[in-house]
């Protein structure tokens, strides 16, 4: 029983994702399907193969960037989060503000910060990334910091611990896994954006600009070939913070 | 008694809650009452009788509406700045990330003792709850009496002399809850705090109180005070005609004065 | 009530809080923005990089062009808002469908959960719509008899494809949710799947739903105008994003009314998702799910 479920968690899927990969490059070569419409798998391997160092480039661009951007948005959230927990003034300030920013395409913003910061350099593409961040980071934080159990609570109040100490050994340590949570997230958001910001102009190495200038040249098959190079990009940073988050969770249970 | 010099006054309180919708709540009202240094004193009645109310409002955890409360002579608030008591809760409330040591020196660290004399101080709460063996486990490894005596050893850190204690053993078996009343006498024989103690369960509360205190709801409010005098506190106690007596008083209190051997009252 | 109006005065106290930083900052900063050696960490205050707030808004009841008989520009930005909407919606729905589909086939077969639930997963945080661009020749090039694929459909198609993978997790969740009591309880009366399914899944995944459903919305919406860039698709927000910030240079306010109007797409998708939460209230008592 117990070997035969850890063969489905661990088998199934890979027998679905192996199905679906043979499934397509037999329809792709069957129906002689055009690159422009989708081109085959072993197409896309191939293209990777042969230009991995162009990948791993722009690979590296959009990664910094995506990096830069969730290092400022997640730090930027956590600061502002801790701080409109203790100013309930601003917290109720700041509602509209995040939900606006949460429900509006972040991306839309890339064309404003290049005429702010310039289109050459990096700066507005990474604050594209940062904002799509601060969102999850904040709205994360926040909930974290509020999950303060009654007792803990009164517990603090008995031992007249100042606001400070409160922040210090309960709230914060409190809302790390929830931290975590939203760096997760961010973490996928912030690739996401970087590399579509590069969509909306201004001249950069990165891979959204590598898949519209292969696109526009016709050179379909290269142009998926760096997707799956995005694809590659996106699973580390999300593989390195759902790492982080897991072990932060497997560390705290029950009270 | 009066000899004694006074842990706790609570003269003529009351305490109204208002909820968002400014309905009303009457949960004390007029409720007077003294312990003495050393004394244990438990709080018992149905639910809503104010109970756990009256110790938040001696912890200073809630604001009394009129009345007034005093703590060694001072009042709630600053008795609470001054760290003269110490306080347990159903819920152990250990900090999950935090070792059995480093919850057991928490109000240690926030009240700025040096880290020599917190673990000096932790060391001598660990071996006194037995739990010497388990300082570097998290709350998570822990059981959930073991938890308990963690929070009893955290609340006794400060060495008070009053322990506030919200039905510490009600989430623990029956078999838990006996082992951990008989190590609680103990404790306060060896520490000579006054407790004030609240729990529903009438059977802890005659076998741990030198005096029970019963309340009744709707408005919450003292209805009988019993005094118990048990030479020794053990486990012979627990089958002794005495102990019984004194369950039955309390029964008959918590029924408004009807008959011997009520049934149906909550009896653990 | 007067919580609430006190929350509103609150939020309309930010959002002016935040215009008057934005003016008193381009009041103070340097032109040139502050510059720490190559990089510039403060932006640029000049008219083109940031407009005065009144420019932006005046410039919403100016023409659009100079041409004759051009609509005034807050009209032209909400039929294009209303376009981006549209397709938006389209994908949402279709999204959504194919998300519950998802989850009902992974609740009924543990198997189909455990091979499809890691690539759900897996797909969502990866930057898939990178493939937008990819897909602009599939306009124009695939006709199955009289049928013509259109560019927006493309476009509906990864906004769909976006808002999917929240549905299909959340709804997952959701409708394996029911404690065992609750399942058992339904298995002692020989229930159906489709009955348990109807009276008891279906109503306990609606607090997971909900949030999912907003999620989607936003997804949709942003598939939309990422995909209206890329693949080229005119009469919406983002080619109209694109297209004025080409005319930044001369027209500096006008790049801000189509940002404007994807907040205000936002905004009432988010809004038209809250109003399906509110019909489905009394299934969300036992409070939201973490």
């Amino acid at each position: 029983m117990n070997a035969g479920s850890t063969a489905r968690t661990l088998l199934a899927p890979v027998v679905l994702g192996a199905a679906a990969i043979a499934l397509w490059q037999l329809l792709v070569v069957a129906f002689q399907v055009e690159p422009f419409l989708v081109p085959s798998p072993s197409g896309i391997a191939g293209a990777f193969a042969d230009t991995a160092s162009g990948i791993m480039e722009a690979s590296l661009a959009t990664g910094l960037n995506a990096l830069i951007g969730l290092l400022i948005g997640a730090v930027l959230g956590i600061f502002v989060a801790i701080i409109a927990n203790a100013l309930t003034f601003l917290d109720r300030m700041l509602v509209p503000l995040v939900a606006a920013l949460a429900v509006i395409p972040i991306v839309a913003l890339a064309p404003i910060f290049y005429a702010m910061f310039g289109a050459a350099a990096e700066t507005g593409r990474q604050l594209v990334a940062a904002v799509a961040v601060f969102v999850p980071m904040y709205l994360n934080t926040l909930h974290g910091l509020r999950q303060v159990e009654p007792v803990h609570r009164d517990l603090m109040r008995s031992y007249a611990a100042t606001k400070e100490q409160t922040n210090r050994m309960l709230l914060i340590p409190g809302a790390i896994p929830y931290v975590l949570t939203g760096l997760k997230i961010g973490s996928s958001l912030a690739v996401i954006s970087a590399l579509i910001a590069e969509y909306f102009g201004g001249p950069a190495k990165g891979l959204g600009r590598a898949i519209t200038s292969s696109a526009a040249a016709s050179n379909y098959t290269v142009a998926w070939a760096y997707v799956l190079g995005a694809v590659l990009l996106g699973t580390v940073f999300y593989g390195v913070t759902a790492a982080l988050e897991s072990f932060s969770h497997r560390h705290r249970s029950g009270t | 008694m009066t000899a004694k010099p006074v842990a706790v006054t609570v003269t003529n309180v009351d305490k109204i809650f208002r909820s968002r919708k400014g309905a009303e709540v009457h949960a004390l009202s007029d409720v007077s009452l003294e312990v003495a240094a050393g004394e244990f004193i438990s709080l018992i009645g149905p639910s809503g009788c104010g109970k756990s109310t009256l110790m938040r409002l001696v912890a200073d955890l809630d604001g009394i509406t009129s009345g007034e409360i005093t703590v060694f002579g001072k009042t709630p608030e600053k008795a609470r700045k001054d760290q003269d008591y110490g306080i347990a809760f159903q819920q152990a409330g250990l900090l999950p990330w935090r070792s059995v040591r480093a919850n057991i020196e928490l109000p240690l660290e926030i009240h700025g003792w040096e880290p020599r004399d917190r673990k000096e101080r932790s060391d001598e709460l660990l071996e006194l709850i037995g739990l010497a063996d388990f300082a570097d486990h998290k709350p998570d490894q822990l059981s959930g009496g073991m938890k308990q005596r963690v929070a009893i050893a955290r609340s006794l850190a400060e060495r008070p002399r009053l322990l506030l204690m919200d039905e510490p053993f009600g989430a623990l078996d029956e078999i838990t809850r006996e082992h951990m009343q008989n190590e609680l006498v103990a404790l306060c024989q060896e520490t000579g705090a006054a407790v004030i103690f609240v729990t529903h369960s009438i059977p802890e509360a005659v076998f741990l109180s030198d005096r029970v205190v019963v309340m009744s709801p709707r408005p919450g409010r003292i209805t009988e005070v019993i005094d118990l005098d048990f030479s020794s506190r053990d486990e012979e106690l627990r089958e002794d005609a005495a102990f019984y007596e004194g369950v039955t008083a309390v029964r008959n209190a918590l029924h408004g004065g009807e008959t011997a051997g009520a049934r149906g009252v909550e009896n653990r | 009530m007067s919580k609430r109006a006190a929350a509103v005065l609150w939020g309309i106290a930010g959002v002016i809080a935040a215009l008057a930083i934005w003016e008193i900052y381009k009041a103070l900063g340097p032109d040139e923005g502050v510059v720490i050696g190559d990089v510039t960490v403060l932006p640029r205050t000049t008219d083109i990089a940031m407009p005065h707030t009144w420019d932006v808004l005046a410039r919403l009841f100016e023409p659009v062009t100079r041409a004759a008989g051009a609509d005034v520009l807050w009209w032209a930005v909400l039929q294009a808002a209303a376009f981006s909407l549209g397709i938006a919606a389209l994908g949402w729905l279709i999204g959504v469908t194919f998300g519950l589909g998802i989850a009902l086939l992974m609740q009924r077969w543990i198997t189909a959960e455990s091979a499809i639930l890691p690539w759900v997963v897996l797909s969502q945080t990866v930057p898939l719509i990178a493939i937008a661009p990819l897909v602009r020749r599939w306009g124009s090039e695939i006709t199955i008899g009289s049928f013509q694929w259109e560019n927006w459909m493309s476009v509906a198609v990864i906004a769909s494809y976006l808002a999917f993978f929240p549905v299909a997790v959340s709804a997952l969740r959701g409708l394996k949710s029911p404690p065992s009591a609750d399942t058992d309880l339904f298995r002692a009366y020989s229930a159906s799947w489709w009955t348990t399914l109807r009276k008891l899944r279906l109503p306990s995944s609606v607090p997971y739903l909900i949030p999912a459903l907003r999620l989607a919305a936003a997804n949709a919406v942003v598939g939309t105008v990422v995909a209206e860039v890329s693949i080229g698709l005119g009469g919406g927000i983002g080619r109209m994003i694109i297209e004025f910030a080409a005319t930044a240079s001369g027209d500096p306010a006008k790049t801000y009314a189509p940002i404007l109007g994807a907040v205000l797409i936002g905004l009432v998708s988010a809004g038209l998702v809250a109003l399906i939460g509110v019909g489905l209230r009394r299934y969300t008592r036992g409070g939201a799910p973490a």
